[in-house]
Order: structure tokens, then C-alpha cells, then sequence
């Protein structure tokens, strides 16, 4: 090693060194965080619970997978070891009453594929995947596009 | 046996010898008041939330189940207590109710649910018996404040206007058929036999 190159990896690790030390303080000052501008020590003031979309009218899935928004209000729906209050309306043998929509076939499936007579025990706690819509903006800027808009843009690009 | 009734009879039919009748009157029109007055008041101190929250059974369970339910908190600040869903308003029915309240007293005095345990062993039994009695007088408390003919449905979700214009006014089902568990935590619904609901 030359003096040249132990001087070139000092001055690197020294600004290694000053990177690492230095950039708690620059993120304090430029990261934009959920908390907003409350200092660490303090408690910021909960904004207001939004109201949750209550229109009965079902909702696009931004993607196949997507377990389906509930588009009604759920306050207060006892899901536990000894009711579910969904259930009461979407079970297989509730729909022809509420005209509700049944529970997905898949629900029924054990973690083996192999179909029970009911609800499977994971699948049990609805709002584990389910929820409602809140009436709310977004925390943060969101710039997701569905499948069907990227294949035209594909398509597009094909044309040109 | 039958000469004490003669006798008591006896009394009762004889002019009275040391009282005037204006006493023996406003004695009794007195007395009536105070005895009636009484019974009333002592009637309306057992019916209110006060008094069914003094026995820890009430307030450590079924009251704190009702705290965050909206016939507790509400935007409006209306708020049922007990009596309003378990007492019928109407005096008869009142008073047959509170008739047989006297086998709650007894559950009370031998502490039939004075435990968490105990209670939860119980919830279906007695989940049940308003359940029954709900769908015996055409959920009578809950119609005490909801009437079918001031429901706006066309102030109503979807999913409710419909409902209620399926099964509550064609007369198919009454309020407690659909609206269990509303203001208390519900039992084993399997044990019950309620699993699909309604």
C-alpha cells in the first residue's frame, strides 16, 4: 500500500464516519413521518376517526387477490369464540335470508385444501383481511395502477 | 277459624264508638296516599340503572357490555338504561314482571351467578330467557322508543331500508329475531343453535 492509497482510505473512512454520525440529525430535519411535526418525547393529538363508507355498493378490487372491502358499517360486530356477527348475515345458510354475499368457497378450505363443513378456524376472524373504507385522504402519496392499466400501457408501447 | 271471621266481621260491620267518621276518613284517605305512594316510589327506585348497578352481577358484566354499545354512547345523547329494554313501561305488564323478578331476588340472595364463572356459565340461559320473552310481546321495550311508523327508511342504508321493509313491516319478524347482541355480549351462538343467525 502506497501513502497515496492509505491516505485515499482514511479520508473515506472519515467520511464514512461522518455520514454515519450526521444522518439521524439530517433525517430529524427532512424525513416526513405519520407522527407529523409532535417532537419524540410528546404525544401528538389523534386526528378525528373517519367515518367509514356506508353505501351497501361493492367495491373494485385494485387486484384479483384482494380480499373485498366491506362497504357497510361494522361497529361493534362481535367476532369471538362465541359468535360472529358476520357470519349471522354472510354463512352459507344466511344468504337466502340477507341476500348478503357467502363467505368465498376458499374460506372453507384447511391450510391442507381439503374442505371442512364450515368456516375454517383461519378464516374465522373476518376483519383480519376485511375492512371497511374509511372516509379519508391518503397518509401518503400512492401511485399504484392496476394490472388492466399496465397491460395497455404495454399494448401502447407495442403500437408505437 | 269461622268464629275469628264472625268476629273480625263482627267489628268491621259495627258503627265506630270513640273515632268520628271525619277522622276514620281522612285517616284513611291519608294512609291510601302514603301506602300508595310508597309502593310507587319504592316500585320506580327499583327500576332504575342505579339500583341494577348496585349488585356487582349487573355492574360487572352485562353493565360494562352495554358501555360502548350505542343504546350507551351516541351522537345524540339519548340513551336507554336498564328498565327501558327490560321492564315493560305499561303498568300491568310492570308489575307482572316485576312479579317474577322475586326468582331473580332469589338467584341474588344464593348467588346464582356471583361469580364471572358462574355468569358465563348462565349467558346462554339467560341470553335466552329475553330472547323469548322479546319474541313472545313483539319486542314490546324495543318499540317502547322505535316505532315502524316513524322509521324513515329513505334515511337508511341500503342494506337496512331493505330489511326492514322485507321483514319488520310485513310483520315476518320482530326487532330481537335480527337485533341480538346489540347491547350485551353474545352467548355460544352454536350452543344455542343460532350458528347461520336470524
Amino acid at each position: 500500500m502506497t501513502m497515496k492509497q492509505a491516505f485515499r482510505k482514511t479520508l473515506a473512512l472519515g467520511a464514512l464516519a461522518l455520514a454515519v454520525t450526521a444522518s439521524p440529525l439530517l433525517a430529524q430535519e427532512s424525513v416526513a413521518t405519520l407522527r407529523g411535526g409532535t417532537p419524540l418525547a410528546e404525544n401528538a393529538s389523534p386526528p378525528p376517526i373517519a367515518p367509514v363508507k356506508n353505501t351497501d355498493l361493492r367495491q373494485v378490487r385494485n387486484y384479483p387477490e384482494q380480499p373485498p372491502l366491506i362497504p357497510h358499517k361494522i361497529d361493534g360486530y362481535q367476532i369471538d369464540r362465541n359468535a360472529n356477527q358476520c357470519l349471522t348475515c354472510h354463512s352459507r345458510t344466511a344468504v337466502e335470508i340477507s341476500q348478503a354475499p357467502m363467505v368465498s368457497i376458499t374460506h372453507f378450505m384447511s391450510r391442507d385444501n381439503q374442505f371442512l363443513a364450515s368456516v375454517t378456524p383461519r378464516r374465522y376472524f373476518c376483519n383480519q383481511c376485511h375492512v371497511p373504507q374509511g372516509q379519508t385522504r391518503d397518509l401518503v402519496e400512492n401511485g399504484f395502477v392496476d394490472i388492466d392499466q399496465v397491460l395497455e400501457y404495454v399494448s401502447g408501447q407495442e403500437d408505437n | 277459624m269461622f268464629g275469628f271471621l264472625r268476629r273480625t266481621w263482627g267489628v268491621i260491620k259495627r258503627p265506630s264508638v270513640h273515632y268520628s267518621l271525619g277522622a276514620l276518613t281522612m285517616g284513611g284517605f291519608i294512609m291510601g296516599i302514603v301506602f300508595w305512594g310508597g309502593f310507587n316510589t319504592a316500585l320506580e327506585v327499583t327500576n332504575t340503572e342505579a339500583f341494577c348497578t348496585s349488585c356487582h352481577e349487573m355492574r360487572d358484566n352485562v353493565f360494562e357490555e352495554l358501555k360502548p354499545t350505542i343504546h350507551y354512547s351516541n351522537r345524540s345523547g339519548v340513551r336507554a338504561t336498564c328498565p327501558d329494554c327490560h321492564v315493560p313501561h305499561d303498568w300491568t305488564n310492570k308489575i307482572a314482571r316485576k312479579m317474577q323478578a322475586s326468582k331473580e331476588v332469589w338467584g341474588k340472595i344464593f348467588g346464582t351467578i356471583n361469580t364471572r364463572e358462574k355468569f358465563l356459565e348462565h349467558r346462554l340461559t339467560l341470553a335466552q330467557n329475553e330472547w323469548s320473552r322479546l319474541e313472545a310481546n313483539d319486542s314490546l321495550e324495543c318499540r317502547n322508543c322505535h316505532s315502524a311508523e316513524s322509521m324513515d327508511i329513505t334515511r337508511q342504508s341500503k342494506r337496512a331500508s331493505e330489511a326492514h321493509e322485507r321483514f319488520l313491516f310485513t310483520g315476518e319478524k320482530t326487532c330481537i329475531n335480527c337485533h341480538k347482541g346489540i347491547a350485551h355480549e353474545l352467548p355460544d351462538l352454536g350452543q344455542a343453535g343460532l350458528l347461520n343467525g336470524h
